[in-house]
């Protein structure tokens, strides 16, 4: 009788603790108060250990009482009874969402902690830790969802915070592209989830995803709907996933994520945010269980990503690239194993190899000047490089280093048959509408035509 | 019909007439703009007012106290309605946000009397609901950026034309219409004239191009008080909704979708900043059509949700804009000008105002896009899909113009950049009205739930039909929460 208040307050702080966080770093930034370091790395550690502590202990009674599905209720957000239109806030821990939240906590500590020393007077300090609880809190909404828009609420959280933080070193043009690049996915990606979202509800007539995926916990839940429908959503969904880790032919973006502090690099591309795509394919697991054909498709794509992942990371010249190409290789072979059907086996390789990746990127800034300190101590050096006869290379050695080296051409695939024409089309409509506007103006219609790239006139207006 | 207890509605619309008036006889421009913020306050406490007023009525319309309107047409032609309600606060926190932004790099660019007259004819015909009234209003209305476009010395042909055709087919359509005409007799030749005229109004593509003209040639605060309250939309709310039949509705909502995606389209691609809010707006003003004429509660409720969400979202949005054009001149976005440091906050409120026209989750956009894109799938999916694409665009849009004016090499200047307390209040203002809506979207979902079935009650939609569309929606596919951009 007493284990649901416990639970629900104790659901209450795991959710809580990253809103209180972001309202504590986002408030004094609205109002013009200047926080010390001190002050939000302390808000920081607060958040994460509240946070991990209270869903530790709900894993603790969950063990207790042998619960494997505890859902906490926040009622209704929004809602129209005539209608029957509710947006329903609702929160699961089951053995997807406590390792995944517990996980989520303990890394986003770990590289909180990290950060508050690595960015010390760093001029964007604190611009990264309202970042860092932005994504804290999407991650924390997306993996203790229990209705797609709730996921959906937490995924563009997390979306919106990788793309800014890409761009982290903002007084540069290439991290800004690249974090441009990353958001424009990320939209895509959205879209497809949206879409999907939208299709599920038209199918089952609800968010739920106890309604969507069977009523048992996860992962015995059997999708209500039929085959046909199944493979749609999961398409859908598959393409969402893709986006959001980097799968192919969306790779691209990976290697341009890594411009962003190493930090944010670590608990994005190494941990978290790059394993949010295969844990959306997780949570609908039911759904391929629906469609062999689906199941087809998430193992090709899976496959095909660690393939492409395994060749690229073998020519990157620099670590952290090929730590990012490492990682794509694993959320491939993740998502083989879920096409597979072994969620627990992801799900485990997941939470490893998130860890690992953290604590490699984490090291990478260090490791090289360790290295040559070592060299220099010890007089030589300690790789056994040697000079040696090149090897001859077959010609499909040659097109697969080229082809690694440019990164499977993807980026490039993507420009010349999406980007391109788009942009090609929409700026002949632009030129239309000048010729149109200076028809009918009888001469010149555009004065913004004359505007220089970078005419900042300050005192010219003054 | 009830009677407010106060005259809110006369108020509102006198006292700016009575302070345009003022403005224009005074010489000193501070002084000028002094007045005119302590005009547009007491404007928006009597809108504020109104509303609050209303509100504890609970009444579909109701009179103006001693009203005083009578003396000037039909007695029910100037009411507030479920509809116009909230539309007058938002048409007067506009102006007032816009008039206390004005920095003194504008004073002598822009007109205080103008803004002040055209708030008046603004709140006069947001509370109007004769035909011919509204459309007289509409007409005087377009007045202001007219004078102002021609003191600039700019071409004014593409305005006149456009806005003389958007008149001229508003008053041909009034005219054919029947004193028996509603949604089961619709007179078809004056539909489509009065739709017309109105679509023109709304910027509807082809017909837009006057609206990135005037934000060309005019100044961002004249262009920015025409456009951002849509009077194109009311305009269809007031004259066309009642007596246009469904699929002429529907018809409607499909130019607008196109729209929308052809401006989101547009918005990616320009080079300027004041047409890329040009082509932002109209991307955001064309779906919020989108869903006003599909006609059902749920993509009506949204719809005028969205409507007052995309107001002040994308008001906070062009007013930072033009915080940053006062203190930099008209932006091109082929560079990276590298604001961010010296006005972090307006480089913050930028990027939240735009996130929360697109309705991203938080912001007082979410629910109102939710119920807008689940309104628009129950009768055309691939329109649902179509808004979910547009606001996709739109995100990245925005994200891409942020980065082009904030981020780059650190501008150098050699005068503080910083925001002034004025424009720091307004903003903070916009900040609490787009987290607090999204924060509670409760209490405005429920309003315009009321409006959504009194505007199709006003069709002569029975409301048994009503009931049994609902209860057959919810078999087949009852929303419990959706999804949205």
């Amino acid at each position: 009788m007493m284990v649901e208040p416990i639970l629900h307050a104790l659901g209450v702080v795991v959710v809580g603790s990253p809103v209180v966080l972001l309202t504590a770093l986002g408030l004094p930034l609205l109002i013009g108060i200047r926080l010390s370091e001190t002050v939000q790395s302390r808000l920081m550690k607060g958040s994460v250990v509240a946070g991990l502590t209270a869903a530790v202990c709900i894993l603790g009674v969950m063990l207790v009482t042998g619960s494997r599905h505890v859902p906490i209720e926040f009622g209704n957000w929004a809602s129209i009874p005539q209608e029957h239109f509710h947006f329903h806030l609702k929160f699961v821990f089951d053995r997807l969402s406590v390792p995944f939240v517990i996980l989520s906590f303990v890394l986003c500590g770990t590289v909180g902690a990290f950060a508050s020393v690595y960015l010390h007077r760093d001029r964007g300090f604190r611009r990264f830790f309202l970042l860092y609880a932005l994504f804290q809190l999407g991650m924390v909404v997306s993996a203790l969802a229990g209705t797609i828009e709730t996921l959906f609420f937490g995924w563009e959280l997390v979306g919106l915070s990788s793309a800014l933080l890409v761009a982290y070193f903002h007084e540069r043009p290439a991290p800004v592209r690249n974090g441009l690049r990353v958001w424009s996915i990320y939209r895509i990606a959205d879209a497809a989830f949206l879409i999907a979202a939208l299709t599920l509800h038209h199918l089952t007539g609800g968010g739920d995803f106890d309604g969507l995926m069977g009523s048992g916990p996860w992962p015995d839940g059997v999708a209500a709907i039929d085959s046909t429908s199944a493979l749609l959503v999961g398409l859908l969904l598959l393409l969402a996933a893709a986006g959001k880790s980097g799968m192919v032919p969306f790779s691209g973006w990976i290697p341009r994520a890594m411009e962003g502090p190493t930090p944010s690099s670590a608990v994005f591309y190494g941990a978290l945010s790059v394993h949010l795509g295969v844990f959306l394919l997780l949570r609908v697991s039911p759904l391929l269980d629906a469609s062999v054909l689906l199941r087809v498709a998430v193992v090709v794509l899976g496959l095909v990503t660690a393939i492409f992942g395994a060749t690229a990371c073998r020519v990157q010249s620099d670590v952290k690239n090929a730590l990012a190409y490492a990682s794509l290789t694993q959320v491939g072979i993740i998502t083989v194993e879920i096409g597979l059907g072994l969620q627990y086996v992801a799900l485990i390789h997941m939470i490893g190899h998130a860890c690992l990746r953290t604590f490699q990127l984490l090291r990478a800034p260090s490791v090289l000047k360790d290295y040559r300190m070592l060299e220099n101590a010890v007089g030589s050096s300690l790789s056994g490089d040697k000079a040696g006869r090149s090897q001859s290379t077959s010609s499909l050695q040659l097109w697969l280093y080229r082809f690694a080296l440019e990164r499977g051409f993807l980026d490039a695939f993507l420009n010349v048959w999406i980007v391109d024409p788009f942009l090609f089309a929409f700026r002949s409509f632009d030129s239309l509408e000048r010729r149109w506007t200076s028809l009918l103006s009888g001469g010149e219609s555009r004065e913004s035509d004359r505007l220089a790239p970078y005419e900042d006139s300050l005192e010219d207006v003054a | 019909m009830p009677e407010l207890h106060m005259p809110w509605l006369g108020l509102s619309v006198l006292l700016p007439l009575i302070g345009a008036i003022i403005a224009s006889l005074t010489k000193d421009r501070e002084r000028a703009r002094n007045y005119s913020v302590a005009i547009c306050l007491a404007t928006f406490l009597c809108a504020i007012g109104e509303w609050i007023d209303f509100v504890t009525l609970q009444s579909f319309e109701a009179h103006d106290h001693w009203n005083v309107f009578q003396l000037f047409g039909p007695a029910d032609a100037f009411v507030v309605d479920e509809l116009s309600a909230p539309l007058l606060p938002l048409g007067a926190l506009l102006y007032l946000a816009t008039v206390l932004t004005t920095l003194r790099t504008k004073l002598n660019r822009f007109s205080f009397g103008w803004a002040l007259f055209s708030e008046s004819v603004l709140l006069a015909t947001l509370g109007c609901r004769d035909p011919w009234l509204v459309i007289l209003l509409l007409a005087v209305g377009v007045v202001p950026p007219w004078i102002e476009l021609r003191k600039r010395r700019q071409s004014t042909q593409v305005y006149s034309l456009h806005m003389g055709l958007s008149v001229g087919l508003l008053i041909a359509g009034q005219w054919l219409v029947g004193t028996d005409a509603s949604a089961d007799n619709p007179p078809i030749l004056a539909g489509c004239l009065l739709t017309a005229g109105a679509l023109i109004r709304s910027g509807i593509c082809p017909l837009h191009c006057w609206m990135t003209d005037l934000f060309e040639k005019a100044t961002f605060g004249t262009a920015l008080l025409f456009v951002t309250p849509m009077a194109g939309a009311y305009v269809v709310m007031r004259l066309v909704f009642p007596i246009a039949p469904a699929w002429a509705l529907q018809s409607i909502a499909m130019l607008s979708m196109m729209t929308a995606i052809y401006a989101a389209g547009m918005a990616l691609v320009q080079h300027e900043t004041r047409r890329f809010f040009c082509y932002l707006f109209l991307s955001h003003s064309s779906l919020v059509l989108v869903g006003l004429e599909m006609a059902n509660p749920i993509g009506l409720t949204g719809a005028l949700y969205v409507w007052l969400s995309v107001g002040i979202s994308l008001l906070g949005f062009g007013l930072a804009l033009r915080s940053v054009e006062a203190r930099t001149g008209r932006l091109s976005l082929d560079g990276f000008h590298g604001l961010y440091e010296h006005t972090p906050f307006l480089a913050n409120m930028f990027l939240l105002t735009g996130l929360a026209s697109i309705g991203f989750p938080g912001t007082i956009g979410f629910i109102g896009t939710e119920l807008l894109v689940e309104g628009v799938v129950d009768v055309y999916p691939l329109i649902g899909f179509a808004v979910v694409l547009a606001a996709a665009l739109n995100g990245i849009a925005i994200v891409k113009a942020y980065f082009h004016v904030f981020t780059g090499t650190p501008h150098i200047a050699t005068a503080s950049l910083v925001c002034r307390p004025t424009e720091r209040l307004t903003i903070l203002v916009m900040v609490v009205l787009i987290i607090g809506g999204g924060v509670f979207p409760q209490p405005g979902v429920q309003s315009r739930y009321h409006a959504a079935t009194a505007l199709l009650k006003s069709r002569g939609v029975d409301q048994a039909t009503q009931e049994s569309a609902a209860q057959e929606s919810h078999q087949n596919h009852s929303a419990e929460g959706s999804s949205l951009p």
